[in-house]
């Protein structure tokens, strides 16, 4: 019989209708589904092949639709709260991690049970899903334009053949202009990141040209709460304490000649994690660090993913906290701040929901959480070998080592085997 | 591709400094950018001729246009980011960057910049942003020497001359070059020597009108933030008497011929006229005593006293702590054609609320704390 490791959390109200999943609805409710997404008029924000030098992109148009929608939403009460009033600060320090006191994102809610050990699970149409979602929490469509040229559709068709990506609200946002870009919403796609809607992500981050607006990408695993594919994306005006950290550059000495790509680590941070950046086409890029989130799942490797800098570089950060969570292995101080490490959390964004955490916040404390995310360095180096092989990338100087290897047993074992996955739990399909 | 308004650009030292500022500048020959953040875009408004024969460019090429023009693949976005972190700041950073010239080659530089503060101010304001470049020539990490004394100097100037010659135009770019301290202290030495030489020139700060008190002035970051919006909209600040505008952006001079010096510390009032409906601006009071936004179309007057209709829109925004900051009035004139690629008017409002919230967000006491450890 198949163990199954889970933990209970609050899930995130990410719709309106979350509330209400599990019921069968009778539609007539302007819903994603099928039903009547195929006969809505959503406006579309269709783009086109890498820089044609549009007007709409050079005007950076997309920061003023994305965020006057969502002001619009704001006036028509569609939030749970205004998240302009929930008061934040830099914490002092060296990284200068961000602290907000968000009271009101978990009133009301009852712990619900969620998997953690399986980052892939098939999609399941009877738990709640986007296509259950009103279109008034949708800002607009952003889709690849079909004659290869970027435009803006005040009011658009839907091609029955072409599942829309629409861009939806978080009802319980943690920033100003926080959203979900779920990806081809009728196809009903799991969490799973595949290079196509990957690059779709990026291309959003190109076209706000804002270096406030940030993408973000958890796993199952990894504190997704919805097994729906969804991005998530928020505006922020302060550099996240990630972004700053000093990093170092992993020499490659095979597979990158084409791509152009520049692969490094942190070098001084709590969770260990790849940074992407550069590459010849966005396309490239994409490429890169989809393949490598692909090998994270079929190895099973719970992960975030935040895409910065205006689509220019991205963090790919495998974690292991809710897996120890599951395991009993964190401290309940810690689990009392019911913070979520989740890719804002982990990039550097706490939301806290006691003011006495928020008062007394430090950098310890929060170097303390999130420490507790971050796979040893020794699993590291090995997800990084994983993930290296995957992609057919070389390291410089490593070719032989790799080779000898092969040949020798794994690690010295004066400590326990730093692998996060107890046995009872690896599931590899 | 980037536009600016040339008008201020070209008014932003003498605005300042005297007249002869420019001749001032152009005595030195090290290559520096001076660049104003309380301008759209955040332009440069001077490059002096050793940074025009370094980079290969005319000034026509760069003044009014921002430093990106002179990143290309190369160039670490980390240092990118910390660039913009200490504009943000307002503080001096040292960093190697790689540059490309106007040819295409890159070329590695330390970057050496430091605010500059208003002459004869009262407030410790920043005015402009000084970029002072010096190249740093080829040599194997290890040997990087402290060099003092004059004949080394001497040394390292000859190598200069040779590396803006012959160096990098291979197109190959090393990982990273290292800023040794010579580089250091003599981009340091060469801002502190501009810095005084500005200092000189400055004239008493302009802009002072009888009657009027300036609200203090916001910072480079929030300036920077705000200067990427080009909708017409006012920022007023509900704490002061009066309710003065604090920030007015460059769409509204356009929209109603005010530049921004002459509405400043002064009450939005100035636009109505014999033809404003004094319900309408009731309406506008009570939705601001009420902490409510509103919506209401009004008869506004432009500086040459032409009327038209404004559809404005009023709403409250809140600083990092949560609290009431400012209001913004966004303007949009009735039945004007715009480039709004069909957007409603209405839309294009809540668009500009919407930025204006996402940069004044950031705005609180402790926001400008958080500092690089390098």
């Amino acid at each position: 019989m198949e163990s199954v490791l889970t933990i209970k959390r609050v899930p995130t109200m990410v719709s309106n209708y979350q509330e209400e999943a599990g019921q069968e609805l009778g539609c007539g409710r302007n819903c994603l589904g099928e039903c009547c997404l195929l006969v809505s008029k959503l406006p579309l924000y269709a783009i086109g092949s890498a820089a044609d030098g549009n007007e709409l992109s050079a005007g950076f148009f997309l920061n003023t639709l994305l965020l006057g929608q969502w002001e619009d939403r704001m006036s028509r009460g569609l939030f749970r709260y205004d998240v302009t009033a929930c008061e934040t600060k830099v914490i002092p320090g060296e990284h200068g991690f961000i602290a907000q006191l968000n009271e009101g994102r978990h009133l009301k809610k009852r712990p619900t049970e969620f998997r953690v050990d399986r980052v892939l699970q098939s999609f399941d149409p009877s738990k709640f899903n986007f296509t259950k979602v009103g279109q008034e929490e949708v800002l607009f469509r952003f889709e690849a334009s079909a004659d290869g040229k970027t435009q803006y559709f005040e009011r658009a068709t839907v091609d029955k053949n072409h599942s829309p990506s629409v861009l939806a609200i978080n009802v319980s946002p943690i920033e100003y202009g926080h959203v979900l870009l779920i990806p081809r919403v009728l196809d009903c796609l799991p969490q799973r990141i595949d290079p196509e809607n990957f690059l779709l992500a990026l291309h959003m981050a190109v076209e706000a040209g804002s270096p406030y607006f940030r993408l973000g990408y958890n796993s199952l695993g990894a504190f997704a709460t919805i097994n729906h594919l969804h991005f998530q994306a928020y505006y922020l005006s302060v550099p996240l304490p990630v972004e700053k950290v000093p990093t170092q550059a992993i020499p490659i000495s095979k597979g990158l000649e084409k791509s152009g790509v520049k692969i490094s680590y942190l070098l001084n941070y709590p969770v260990r994690a790849l940074v992407y950046e550069g590459g010849n086409s966005l396309k490239d890029l994409a490429d890169l660090v989809a393949t490598s989130c692909i090998c994270l799942q079929e190895n099973n490797i719970p992960f975030n993913v935040l895409i910065s800098d205006s689509g220019r570089r991205i963090f790919l950060f495998p974690q292991c906290y809710a897996e120890k969570q599951a395991l009993g292995e964190v401290s309940q101080e810690i689990l009392d701040t019911q913070v979520n490490p989740a890719v804002w959390e982990i990039s550097g964004h706490m939301v806290l929901k006691r003011k006495v955490d928020y008062e007394g916040a430090s950098e310890e404390y929060a170097w303390r959480i999130l420490a507790e995310v971050s796979l040893s360095e020794e699993r590291f180096q090995e997800v990084q070998a994983y993930i290296f092989n995957a992609a057919g990338l070389v390291e410089s100087g490593k070719q032989e080592n790799d080779a000898n290897e092969k040949k020798k047993t794994p690690i010295p074992t004066s400590q326990p085997l730093p692998t996060p996955y107890a046995e009872k739990c690896l599931v590899l399909q | 591709m980037e536009t600016c308004d040339h008008r201020a650009v070209a008014d932003s030292l003498t605005s300042r400094y005297c007249d002869w500022v420019h001749d001032a500048l152009e005595d030195f020959p090290a290559a520096f950018l001076i660049t104003d953040p309380a301008i759209a875009g955040h332009p440069i408004v001077f490059a002096s001729r050793g940074f025009l024969s370094m980079s290969g460019y005319a000034s026509e090429e760069v003044v009014g246009r921002n430093g990106r023009m002179f990143q290309g693949p190369g160039t670490s976005r980390r240092s990118v980011m910390e660039i913009r972190e200490a504009i943000r700041e307002e503080r001096t950073l040292q960093i190697s960057l790689l540059n490309y010239r106007r040819d295409g080659s890159p070329h590695w530089i330390l970057f050496h910049l430091c605010p500059v503060f208003a002459p004869c101010d009262g407030h410790r304001r920043v005015v402009h942003f000084l970029s002072v470049q010096i190249p740093i020539p080829k040599r194997s990490r290890r040997s990087v020497v402290v060099t003092t004394t004059c004949r080394d100097a001497m040394r390292m100037d000859a190598d200069l001359e040779l590396d803006l010659a012959n160096d990098d135009r291979g197109f190959e770019v090393e990982e990273c070059r290292e800023a040794g301290e010579w580089e250091k202290e003599k981009a340091a030495s060469i801002a502190g020597e501009i810095l005084s030489a500005l200092a000189r020139y400055g004239k008493l700060a302009n802009g002072k009108r009888a009657g009027v008190v300036l609200p203090r002035p916001l910072s480079s970051a929030l300036n920077i933030s705000l200067g990427r919006i080009k909708q017409s909209f006012v920022l007023t600040d509900p704490h002061l008497p009066d309710m003065p505008i604090v920030y007015a952006s460059d769409g509204f001079s356009s929209l109603t011929g005010y530049s921004r010096h002459e509405v400043l510390g002064r009450n939005c009032r100035f636009l109505n006229g014999a033809g404003t409906d004094t319900k309408v601006l009731n309406q506008i009071k009570d939705s601001i005593k009420a902490e409510k936004a509103c919506a209401v179309r009004l008869l506004n007057y432009r500086k040459d006293r032409s009327p038209f209709w404004n559809l404005l829109h009023i709403s409250s925004v809140r600083n990092a702590s949560g609290k009431i900051t400012f209001y913004v009035g966004v303007q949009i004139e009735e039945g004007s054609k715009s480039n709004d690629h069909g957007l409603s008017p209405e839309m294009r409002q809540l668009g500009t609320v919407g930025q204006v919230k996402v940069a004044v967000r950031s705005m609180s006491s402790g926001a400008g704390t958080s500092r690089f450890s390098s």
